[in-house]
């Protein structure tokens, strides 16, 4: 076993650098200092310089610049996001333990569980260098669970690419595919699902977002603060190195000093053992109740964690920072300050518990080193040598940065956009009516690059590892098994219509949301909460300022009215190539709950003979849909949102899986009924009979619109014979559309829809599997 | 502090008592991924799972030994490499190779061990299309003389879960025509070799036949409705259920 030091020695390099301090500060207030290459606007470093009553310090500008960045401040969209924590409900906040806020929100699950979830961005690492990008994203959201005293039980990795065909996008795919494989693989936390799309919008921002869920008894949620003067502070897990310095604001300036190495990169490498072994040892600590408080590292490094844990207990921390344990002497006090070097984490322990918490350290040969103690001073200071290089207020760092109302106006284009229908549009030219022209379209359909198989991709995830999965991709929702006992176990989706979002940003983050819920009501659970990530533009962009600002609007809104409360989430901006931005991309989650995880609804078919029902009615609604987007067109209005239409589907799929009514359910969204139909068929290979004459009739719309129309709240679900009256009873009694529109039929290895030309299972299963392996290999 | 079991701890179920004085050990190295689901089966086929801990120097009485998968010290020099030098190593290989023969059993990152530890011959190389691969796999037992497989029947098809990276058994041309030639393969992947396995090999046993390495996941198909789709699902419990009658049949 490595010997591990108690305490560090300084570092050998310590004063091979003049060091800046706060006494030095006060005496200089002319010295130049580097704030706009470390990413600070002139008011910014006015406002710090205000707050101080001085200059900063080189120590202070590091602290500040990072912690102000618009990624750990989030400044151009507070004012915004708001909106999640003002429209809730006291029904909502009913099983809501920790809110926004915390590293991340904390659910009531029952029977004294508790879950915790959230998603968050990883895009501009994972485009400069996609496998550490995508596995260090995967790391980061972990720790995040961790830090709630949480055991992580899954994984989601929600992904867009280029176009799939552009020579770059291999090289993104294949690396963050590995990144999220390599890393969460030897985490041992089963990949439930995610998402996969090709846009050419995202060819020079690729957004490689990330998703952890944990669960924990109640009496183990843990918060990040420091409390209790006296207590000590201790930095364990990986040492700091020169990785990811300014990665959450700007690459950092070698100016601090000229006798540096050259510049290091500002993506983060990751370590998975180290992460592996990190999550075992805190829930040892959790177990033995050995932290008071605990934060992980991630953007910002130290910076976040001290300012971080200080502002939100008693407001005071000491910190001697030569005692932290570096792979590189030769880092400065700033540097280390900004590291985002991985698998890291700071804890609050009391006195008494030093010795217990250094031999669980010592168990799992996890390097740690005391750095100081918490004060009752309101004060974060920090020492080098013992000289002070750091003095300020911790809630001025963490929590008192810049606020900016952002100007923002609907778009000049937005009309004409919205005006550009896909019905009777030059690219819907020849739409397919005879039976062999729906054959075929079905056939590209399923075969394009955003409706084919995603199994390439997920084949790399270990799905079974933890021994609890009890539903993973290709079915709608993700559903692990919580307690072994009772069966108790939660369902998760995300969800993210970027074209929908473009042509109406305020519908398209509800109906993202609308989505995920309806997939996690499609496997039967009920959904209880949601976590965001807002992957947008530039704010500085009045346009896609607006965009954002309608989408928080829109997903506030929405969650009010399906009575399920934001959690905590992440935004990212900046997300665009030059001046394009990105499709404005609200990537939604929702959390749901089943009591008995065995009643999960799968997607696919399996009896002969059951009764096929559809689920909700169908509109001509095309456009910004995916066969306008596989004939090149985006323009229009996205399907209308109807929310208490999709409150009630879920209702009936909830009830129906509950009391055994159906024996699978698929959502109808993107690629339309078309979809869903020969997805339900490829689950298990098993094929059915089917006329859509009565929708046809019901709704006013031929069989292109029924197969293709992307018209939201609807579900296609399986119902044994036997249970056929009681489900059609239930749906009545809800006033909800339904209609049987056919048989499953488990013999003919075929899916027959009434006008289209039969469909052999075996070539739409080679058209849908085909596609990722022919571009990618 | 907190009443309740961590979480992802054993949780215990009504055991058949002729079973649950049956103890099976289940190592855990840092970086060990699959332990809760090894002691997971081994609870559910009836016995008592023991958790050890790689810098234990005593097998607690134990009366066989799982190693489960994983990415044991990270696995960033060579697949077991480096758990092979573990303290409790040692005392595995003594007993596995001492009168009393103790039953092992290696399992994906546990057989890469076992390679490297010497109990059985061969390595893993990295898979043959060079990506890590999840999918359920069908295997043809092909020796049910040995402790881990006497429950089930010559040529029976199984379907369990495959995981690996490093899954390519290779060994030179005259120690697999031993092991053909002594019975000692144990597996072959059926319908398709997920990983360029010499021979379609998946899982092989020493001479004496109690100890078992292969890289699919049996204890990952013990359980209906959280292993492989096809078959019943629980195509992996014969393998815990095999050691168990085969150690209360030599303790009668």
């Amino acid at each position: 076993m490595t010997e591990t030091p108690a305490v560090a020695k300084p570092a050998e390099s310590g004063k091979k650098f003049n060091i800046d301090t706060v006494e030095n500060a006060a005496r200089t207030p002319d010295t130049e200092l580097p704030w706009a290459e470390l990413g600070l606007k002139q008011n910014e470093f006015d406002e710090v310089v205000k707050v101080l009553g001085r200059r900063p310090t080189g120590a202070e500008l590091a602290m500040y610049s990072v912690m102000w960045s618009e990624h750990c401040s989030y400044k151009s969209s507070k004012n915004h996001l708001r909106q999640f924590g003002e429209k809730v409900t006291e029904e909502m906040k009913k099983d809501m333990l920790v809110g926004i806020g915390e590293n991340a929100g904390v659910t009531n699950l029952g029977d004294g569980w508790a879950v915790t979830f959230k998603i968050e961005s990883h895009n501009s690492p994972s485009f400069v260098e996609p496998y550490q990008g995508a596995a260090t994203g995967i790391g980061g959201i972990v720790r995040d669970i961790i830090s709630m005293g949480a055991r992580p039980v899954a994984v989601m990795d929600p992904l867009r690419f280029g176009a799939i065909d552009h020579p770059d996008t291999a090289r993104v795919m294949h690396g963050a595919v590995a990144g999220i494989g390599g890393y969460g693989n030897s985490l041992g936390l089963p990949n439930i699902g995610g998402e996969m799309v090709f846009d050419s919008v995202y060819q020079g921002n690729p957004l490689v977002n990330a998703l952890a869920v944990g669960v924990m008894r109640h009496e183990d949620i843990r918060l990040a603060n420091a409390s209790g003067k006296g207590n000590k502070v201790v930095l364990f897990g990986a040492r700091t190195g020169g990785d990811g310095i300014g990665g959450a604001s700007v690459l950092a300036s070698e100016s601090f000093d000229d006798t540096k190495p050259s510049k290091r990169p500002a993506v983060q490498v990751g370590d998975p053992f180290a992460e592996k072994v990190l999550i075992e040892c805190c829930l040892e600590l959790f177990k033995g109740s050995l932290v008071e408080g605990i934060q992980d590292l991630g953007a910002a490094g130290i910076s976040c964690a001290t300012s971080e844990l200080a502002s939100n207990g008693d407001g005071g921390m000491q910190v001697e920072l030569t005692s932290v344990l570096l792979r590189d002497p030769t880092l400065t006090p700033g540097e280390i300050l900004m590291s985002e070097s991985q698998e890291r984490m700071m804890a609050v322990v009391t006195p008494e518990n030093v010795e217990a918490f250094e031999a669980v350290m010592d168990k799992w040969a996890v390097e740690y080193s005391w750095l100081g103690e918490v004060t009752d001073t309101g004060r974060l200071i920090i020492t080098w040598d013992g000289e002070v290089i750091v003095d300020v207020d911790p809630r001025t760092v963490a929590h008192d940065g810049p606020v900016y109302d952002r100007p923002y106006a609907r778009p000049e284009w937005q009309d004409s956009v919205q005006a550009d229908a896909f019905t009777g549009s030059v690219q819907d030219a020849g739409r397919p009516a005879a039976p062999s022209e729906l054959a075929a379209a079905v056939t590209e359909l399923v075969a394009s690059p955003n409706m084919c198989s995603k199994a390439w991709i997920t084949n790399q995830y270990d799905r079974y590892v933890g021994g609890n999965t009890a539903m993973a991709f290709p079915d709608d929702a993700g559903v692990v098994r919580v307690d072994e006992e009772t069966g108790l176990g939660v369902a998760l989706a995300t969800d993210a219509n970027g074209r929908y979002t473009y042509l109406d940003p305020y519908q398209g983050a509800q109906l993202a949301l609308a989505e995920a819920y309806r997939n996690v009501a499609t496997s039967g659970a009920i959904p209880m909460a949601v976590s965001d990530c807002l992957n947008f533009g530039s704010p500085e962009d009045p346009d896609v300022m607006w965009q954002l600002a309608e989408a928080i609007r829109g997903l506030s809104d929405a969650c009010m009215e399906l009575g399920i409360p934001v959690t905590g989430g992440n935004v990212s901006l900046y997300n665009q190539t030059g001046t394009t931005p990105i499709h404005p991309s609200p990537v939604v989650a929702v959390l749901g709950k089943l009591d008995d995880v065995a009643r999960r609804t799968p997607s696919g078919w399996r009896e002969d003979g059951q009764a096929i029902y559809l689920l909700g009615t169908t509109g001509s609604e095309l456009d910004g849909s995916e066969w306008a987007n596989m004939r090149g067109h985006l323009g229009g209005r996205p399907p209308k949102v109807d929310l208490a239409a999709e409150r009630e589907l879920g209702q009936i799929l909830i009830n129906a899986s509950r009391d055994g009514m159906v024996d699978s359910a698929h959502d109808v969204s993107e690629g339309g009924l078309a979809a869903a139909l020969v997805e339900s068929s490829l689950r298990y290979g098993v094929g059915a009979r089917i006329s859509l004459q009565d929708v046809m009739d019901r709704d006013g719309v031929d069989l292109f619109t029924a197969l293709f129309s992307e018209s939201q709240a609807r579900a296609v679900v399986a119902v044994p014979r036997s249970e056929e009256i009681r489900f059609k009873d239930m749906c009545t009694a809800r006033g909800f559309a339904h209609v049987r529109i056919g048989v499953v039929d488990a013999e003919g290895g075929t899916l027959e829809i009434n006008g289209v030309d039969t469909l052999s299972l075996d070539a739409l299963r080679e058209a849908h599997e085909g596609t990722l392996p022919k571009y990618f290999g | 502090m907190t009443e309740q079991p961590l979480i992802g701890e054993a949780v215990a179920i009504a055991a058949e008592p002729r079973l649950a004085g049956a103890r099976i050990g289940v190592v855990t190295f840092p970086g060990t991924l699959d332990d809760r689901d090894a002691a997971r089966a081994v609870r559910l086929a009836g016995a008592t799972p023991v958790a050890l801990w790689h810098a234990d120097t005593t097998l607690a009485d134990v009366d066989a030994v799982v190693i489960p998968g994983g990415f044991s010290y990270g696995d960033y020099l060579r697949a077991g490499a480096i758990a092979r030098f573990a303290p409790l190593m040692s005392k595995i290989i003594d007993a596995a190779n001492s009168e009393a023969r103790l039953p092992v059993l290696g399992i994906c990152n546990g057989f890469q061990i076992l390679t490297e530890s010497h109990l059985l011959p061969g390595s893993m190389i990295k898979n043959d299309h060079l990506k890590f691969l999840c999918r359920d796999q069908v295997l043809r037992v092909e020796n049910t003389a040995t402790a881990w497989t006497g429950d089930y029947t010559a040529g029976q098809e199984i379907t369990v879960p495959l995981k690996n990276q490093d899954g390519q058994y290779i060994a030179d041309e005259k120690t697999l025509d031993a092991l053909e030639a002594e019975n000692r393969v144990v597996f072959r992947y059926v319908g398709w070799n997920p990983n360029g396995s010499r021979r379609d090999i998946a899982g092989i046993t020493n001479e004496a036949g109690n100890v078992v390495g292969l890289m699919p996941h049996p204890e990952h198909a013990i359980e209906a409705g959280f292993g492989p789709e096809n078959g019943s699902g629980t195509e992996g419990l014969g393998f815990f259920t095999s050691v168990l009658n085969k150690i209360v049949g030599d303790n009668k």
